[in-house]
């Protein structure tokens, strides 16, 4: 188990904060290639150890997690191809630096949520708290319900879909990939935008610095009719589009300070 | 970091000693330096206030159980010399007492004669509100004061990491806003205009316990209620006058609100349903003291709301 636990024995821990035992239960329950964790009884280590367990060293394809009770960090760092659905609500940085894994959530998900993935899909049936889809590099994300403020916040690939209400700074510093809002927006969506695309069904409360409307295109509607089929979300509706101005593109001036050194 | 969380239930008192300490414990890893609650049990003809006669950080010497002693005596003294009438003395802790009595007088200088008595703070003073806080985990606290056996109707709590000053009594969370009755505030964040609300309220006569940053807000709607407003619509003000980061909690009598600032930069969870209310800076917390699978949401940035019971 050494290459999946990875850490030292922790041998101090003043706080109690911190989990030292890292055996694997094995108390999943494996019926026709299918696993299924309780984990209304287990920590969260233990939960992501009998995940990790599972997909990596039994081979098995589909898990379900039940009662995760809203418990942090769980389904994190999963770079394999599987198939795992929660049901139930998940805590703070729920599947977090995944790379392939389709998942489902069946409940709400707060601060963060699959923060760096990489590809991969995740469908969350519930509400999310804000940073949600943070600087993810690839993959689609779905959350069917209403989404806290800094959606998307560096997101540099992939795709957001948020088919409630969307807070502030909603894109903000997107770097690309694209973001369809379903909703009605916050205040300063797009803020600081370097490139990337903002759908917007509903209404926007403000714009951010340097994030414009654009015309929908015939390529716009394709990937957006595709994207909602694929997700079951109907049609598409009316939609705006919203694109970086590029009025903060400085990247060949000089600093005005670094301006009067030289001249 | 630090957690906070709310409870208010619109059926009649529960155990709310005991739901609080669950929701407090779970959020355990946001704040384990300290611990507090601000409960509201029934209503009662007197005043009840708990004081702490020593902070953490007093030397624990030979002489320590003589003059906790003498200060005790001399807030009893204080006391009657304003007029009230001592009707119960619990002494909690040896550091810690409540007193219950009848008085019609100005509060302020009440709680002015007590504070005047060596290292003596107010925690709270109030027909129904009792503040507790320590040092320690919930779990820690509500074993040390006894608050499983506390019935109330709402309640306040808080975690604290201690960021911009020490870990002791003074500086853990709830603060009572001071010199209104029954008013209590717990807050999550940092606020960057603290000197200047300080040395403002200050000049109107108000006093500070702490170098806590979060004090500012109990004191400050307690002032915005003295002349007069709601406590929405004071709430509502502070968004436009305080400033940084921060989401807070305020609790009144018979209300309980929630106020976040306008980049949502800290977090909150909110549960209604017909029967109760509850916020929390996580989930989890709400999961450990209502039961079932429910459905929470985090309130919107700038957003101010108001719950009575």
């Amino acid at each position: 188990m050494d290459a999946v636990t990875g850490e030292s024995q922790i041998t101090y821990d003043a706080r109690g904060l911190v989990e030292v035992d890292d055996t694997v239960l094995g108390v999943a329950v494996v019926k026709d290639g299918k696993a299924t964790i309780d984990a209304s009884e287990l920590t969260t280590r233990k939960i992501n150890l009998e995940l990790r367990s599972l997909v990596y060293e039994q081979g098995i394809e589909e898990v379900t997690i039940l009662n995760p009770g809203g418990k942090h960090s769980l389904g994190v760092g999963i770079l394999t191809r599987c198939k795992i659905t929660f049901e139930g609500s998940l805590g703070y940085f729920a599947c977090g630096v995944i790379d392939g894994p389709e998942v489902t959530i069946n409940g709400r998900v707060g601060w963060s949520a699959c923060e760096n993935m990489m590809a991969g899909v995740v469908v969350i049936n519930g509400n999310a708290g804000s940073l949600t889809g943070a600087a993810i590099r690839g993959g689609d994300l779905v959350i069917k319900g209403r989404v806290g403020a800094r959606t998307g916040i560096d997101q540099k690939g992939g795709t957001i879909i948020v088919t409630g209400d969307a807070g502030s700074n909603t894109g903000f510093m997107l770097q690309r990939g694209r973001q369809l809002l379903l909703g009605n927006v916050g205040p300063h969506l797009g803020d600081s935008m370097y490139e990337g695309t903002l759908y917007v069904a509903g209404t926007v409360k403000s714009l951010g610095a340097d994030c414009v409307p654009s015309e929908m295109t015939d390529k716009d509607i394709e990937f957006v009719t595709r994207k909602m089929a694929l997700y079951e979300l109907g049609s598409p509706p009316e939609l705006q589009k919203f694109v970086c101005g590029k009025k903060l593109y400085n990247y060949d001036n000089l600093e005005p300070s670094e301006r009067k050194l030289i001249l | 970091m630090c957690g906070i969380a709310g409870i208010i239930y619109r059926d009649g008192p529960h155990a709310v000693g005991q739901d609080m300490t669950k929701m407090l414990q779970s959020m355990k890893h946001r704040g384990p330096d300290s611990t507090g609650y601000a409960l509201y049990g029934t209503p009662k003809e007197s005043f009840k206030m708990r004081i702490t006669l020593a902070d953490t950080n007093d030397k624990r010497d030979f002489d320590f159980a003589a003059r906790l002693l003498a200060r005790r005596t001399e807030v009893e003294g204080k006391l009657r010399a304003v007029g009230a009438s001592v009707t119960e003395i619990d002494e909690t802790t040896d550091y810690t007492s409540t007193f219950t009595f009848d008085y019609d007088g100005d509060l302020k200088s009440l709680a002015d004669r007590v504070e005047s008595v060596r290292s003596t703070q107010v925690l709270s003073l109030g027909h129904s509100l009792e503040i507790v806080k320590d040092i320690g985990d919930a779990e820690t606290v509500a074993a040390k004061y006894k608050l499983d056996k506390i019935e109330g109707t709402h309640a306040i709590g808080h975690v604290r990491m201690a960021t911009e000053s020490d870990v002791d009594i003074a500086g853990a969370h709830p603060y009572w806003a001071y010199p209104f009755s029954d008013v209590a505030v717990v807050h999550n964040g940092q606020l960057t205009n603290y000197f200047y609300w300080r040395r403002r309220l200050e000049r109107s006569g108000h006093r500070f316990q702490s170098a806590c940053d979060s004090e500012i807000i109990a004191v400050y709607l307690a002032e915005r209620m003295a002349d007069g407003a709601s406590l929405e619509d004071a709430m509502n003000q502070s968004m436009e006058e305080l400033d940084g980061v921060f989401t807070y909690l305020c609790v009144t009598a018979d209300s309980l609100g929630m106020a976040k600032d306008e980049l949502a930069a800290k977090p909150l969870v909110l549960y209604e349903s017909d029967d109760i209310i509850a916020v929390a800076s996580e989930e989890i917390a709400i999961r450990a003291a209502v039961d079932g699978e429910i459905e929470t949401y985090d309130p919107f940035e700038g957003e101010v709301m108001v719950w009575t019971r």
